[in-house]
């Protein structure tokens, strides 16, 4: 089965499921509580949001001189600054440095670009046991299951579930009680911090004045994972940079309130090198790996360059209805929602993830809620319309090129409709079942009837 | 040609056709950027002018992140006020660092102190009951604590013990972040601690049902202790 019919099958499946959206549309409701009124609190939340793209459009306009910039401040403070053009060069990186360091035990904290690269598969296949250690990522990896959602992974779960998963897998007492259910996890990770000879990160920014990589989370893992293992590897795309340290007072509470609704995230950490002399603890080691992966590919369309503003603070998945009725697995990507149908084209094939930007009511809810301004909804569009010019279908070049017949010939035109009129009481009998000739939008749309009369009939009658 | 080259040749041959501003749709094409006037400060949430409307800011974010904030009149009170809390929570063992500060404060516990300025045990650190540490500032507009590794004490020391607590001057608060930024520069640029975190409150998650729950790795709790 290709991409597009196992992604129709399974939002069919999960569109009708009221169990799923009972609990997706709980958590969202709060989160838009909280984040409106966090909006609220901004002097100016539009302004704001355009100071953000217009800083993310420097960033990213300039893009090979501030890697530039950032990789020579961030080397001069003793890190080994890595650079991977695809997936498998990163992989490859890593677990090399896993090797060289013969650790044993990893620990990881949360970071879609290890999913991306499927890092966790890769070092589980070298023989090596990596932990996540953000309580929901820790909560899907004993699952077996990819993150529901780039901020909140294990949103699709309820208490009881994941209660039942830590008796299974952690032999832990049942409990209904989140906070309880919070410690188990919090006691088992604790001693893989204590005793992991690696700690693996992610980064939100990358600062190229200051050479440092910022790091938000809420749980304080991410600084235990930065603060305990004797060697340190932080995996980020090239497009997080930020030309300027002062540039984070802005990005940190726009991510914060657009990610969460929060006015700032828990933890908001910078790092600018492994441990320096004089400093009592941090790792002897950090490694820095730069990934592209198919971000040179969207950087070269202009139109679209502006998806790499991301911040993947969520927000757009929070509003679509396209995600709140079929959910974040459904996909089958690692970013889903409207960011994840935009980019998956360009980091995964075109023809392959089409079906990302036709599943889309093109509202425009994300581009409204995008903190960095990404036309989010337009670039669906785009993505239909390089789909079709690429790739046309027969059955669209057929129809088409039939409208066109139809629409230039008056004769031809009014015919149809005199057929349409006469036909539709017999499509009406059918209408909807596998006997439609218009099945494939009538099984879930609504076909209005042809108006009993035409207006140049009725104008001329008026005469 | 290695990696960093390839990767910066093709970054440079996609950038040879300029990108539409943002907010334009993609229908005019503007090449020439021209750098925005406007600052976050003008945008992020207001901010009072004096210090004692940032004070009362403070106060009110920290309640509102669980954040335990006592106002001391003197640092005489800081002894009285850590002494206290030390015989409710009935402390055993305690990490701290070398500074002004702690220095004056946590000898008055009379307990043993993990310091972990200098090589520590990280075990030693783990069964303390609390961290007790200084901090670079206070940003009123978020409730945050600025802290660094240079500052106080280390990594770790913030973040391992089920409670920290963190010693501050009134003369430390900060109306906002671009003016927290600024303090880091003013007092790092030259050579900057290899960790700086801002800390908004306990360690929290909300990753199961999306309730609220504190303490998940790092502190459960989050005393700020200001003279």
């Amino acid at each position: 089965m290709n991409f597009a019919s196992q992604f129709l099958k399974d939002a069919r499946v999960m569109a009708g499921d009221l169990r799923h959206r009972k609990i997706i549309r709980a958590a969202l409701g709060n989160y838009e509580i909280a984040r409106d009124k966090r909006k609220a609190s901004f002097q100016s939340w539009e302004s704001a949001r355009q100071l953000a793209a217009e800083t993310k459009w420097d960033a990213l306009n300039h893009l090979d001189k501030y890697l530039v910039e950032f990789t020579a401040k961030i080397e001069a403070r003793g890190t080994k600054v890595h650079w991977a053009s695809t997936a498998a060069q990163a992989r490859e990186i890593i677990l090399q440095i896993v090797r060289d360091k013969k650790a044993r035990s990893i620990i990881k904290s949360k970071a879609m670009t290890a999913e991306e690269i499927h890092l966790n598969d890769a070092l589980e296949h070298a023989g090596l046991n990596v932990v996540e250690n953000d309580l929901g990522e820790f909560i899907v990896q004993l699952r077996h299951e990819a993150p529901y959602h780039i901020v909140f992974p294990s949103m699709h779960l309820t208490r009881g579930e994941i209660s039942d998963l830590f008796q299974r897998e952690l032999g832990s007492a049942p409990t209904n009680d989140p906070e309880e259910l919070t410690m188990i996890a919090r006691r088992a990770l604790r001693k893989k911090f204590l005793t992991a000879d690696i700690g693996i990160t992610g980064a939100n920014f990358a600062i190229a004045e200051t050479g440092m990589i910022s790091i938000t989370e809420n749980e304080g893992n991410a600084r235990l994972t930065a603060a305990l293992p004797k060697t340190m590897i932080s995996l980020l795309g090239i497009e997080k940079i930020l030309p300027k340290l002062g540039d984070l007072a802005l990005f940190l509470p726009m991510l914060a309130t657009a990610g969460t609704g929060q006015p700032l995230t828990g933890y908001n950490t910078m790092y600018g090198g492994p441990r320096q002399p004089g400093e009592s603890d941090g790792p002897e080691e950090w490694h820095v790996v730069l990934l592209d992966n198919h971000r040179t590919e969207l950087l070269a369309d202009a139109e679209q360059r502006d998806a790499l503003h991301c911040i993947r603070c969520g927000a757009c998945l929070n509003v679509c209805p396209i995600f709140k009725n079929i959910g974040g697995h459904t996909y089958g990507t690692t970013y889903s929602g409207p960011i994840g149908s935009v980019i998956t084209p360009h980091l995964r094939g075109l023809q392959d993830w089409k079906h990302l930007s036709n599943a889309s009511s093109l509202c425009g809810a994300c581009t409204e809620a995008c903190p960095v301004k990404i036309d989010l909804h337009h670039h669906l569009l785009q993505n239909r319309r390089n789909a079709a010019a690429q790739q046309p279908t027969l059955k669209e070049q057929i129809g088409f090129k039939s409208f066109v017949q139809l629409a230039n010939h008056p004769k031809l035109w009014a015919f149809a409709k005199k057929f349409a009129r006469l036909t539709q009481p017999l499509q009406k009998l059918v209408r909807g079942t596998p006997l439609d000739p218009g099945y494939h939008w009538t099984q879930t749309r609504d076909l209005p009837d042809v108006a009993p009369e035409t207006f140049k009939d009725w104008w001329r009658k008026r005469k | 040609m290695n990696e960093r080259e390839k990767i910066l040749a093709r970054v440079r041959e996609a950038l040879k056709t300029p990108a539409p501003l943002p907010g334009s749709h993609g229908e005019t094409h503007l090449p020439v950027f021209e750098k925005t006037v406007s600052t976050p400060r003008q945008w992020l949430p207001k901010v009072g002018e004096t210090f004692e409307e940032q004070l009362a800011l403070f106060a009110k974010n920290a309640a509102e992140l669980k954040a335990d904030f006592q106002l001391l009149a003197s640092r005489d009170e800081l002894k009285t006020a850590l002494a206290k809390i030390s015989s409710t929570e009935d402390w055993k063992h305690v990490a701290s660092h070398r500074g002004e500060l702690t220095d004056s404060i946590s000898g008055s516990l009379n307990l043993p102190i993990c310091f972990t300025d200098k090589n520590y045990d990280v075990h030693e650190l783990e069964i303390c009951d609390v961290g007790i540490s200084e901090c670079d500032a206070l940003v009123a507009q978020t409730g945050s604590v600025l802290v660094t590794n240079r500052s106080a004490g280390g990594r770790a020391l913030s973040v391992l013990p089920p409670h920290h607590v963190v010693l501050a001057r009134r003369e430390q608060l900060v109306a906002d972040l671009p003016a927290a930024f600024e303090l880091l520069q003013q007092k790092y640029a030259a050579n900057y601690p290899s960790m700086i975190s801002f800390i908004t409150g306990p360690s929290r998650t909300g990753d199961i049902e999306r309730i609220l729950v504190l303490g998940a790795h790092g502190p459960k709790k989050l005393t700020i202790l200001c003279f």
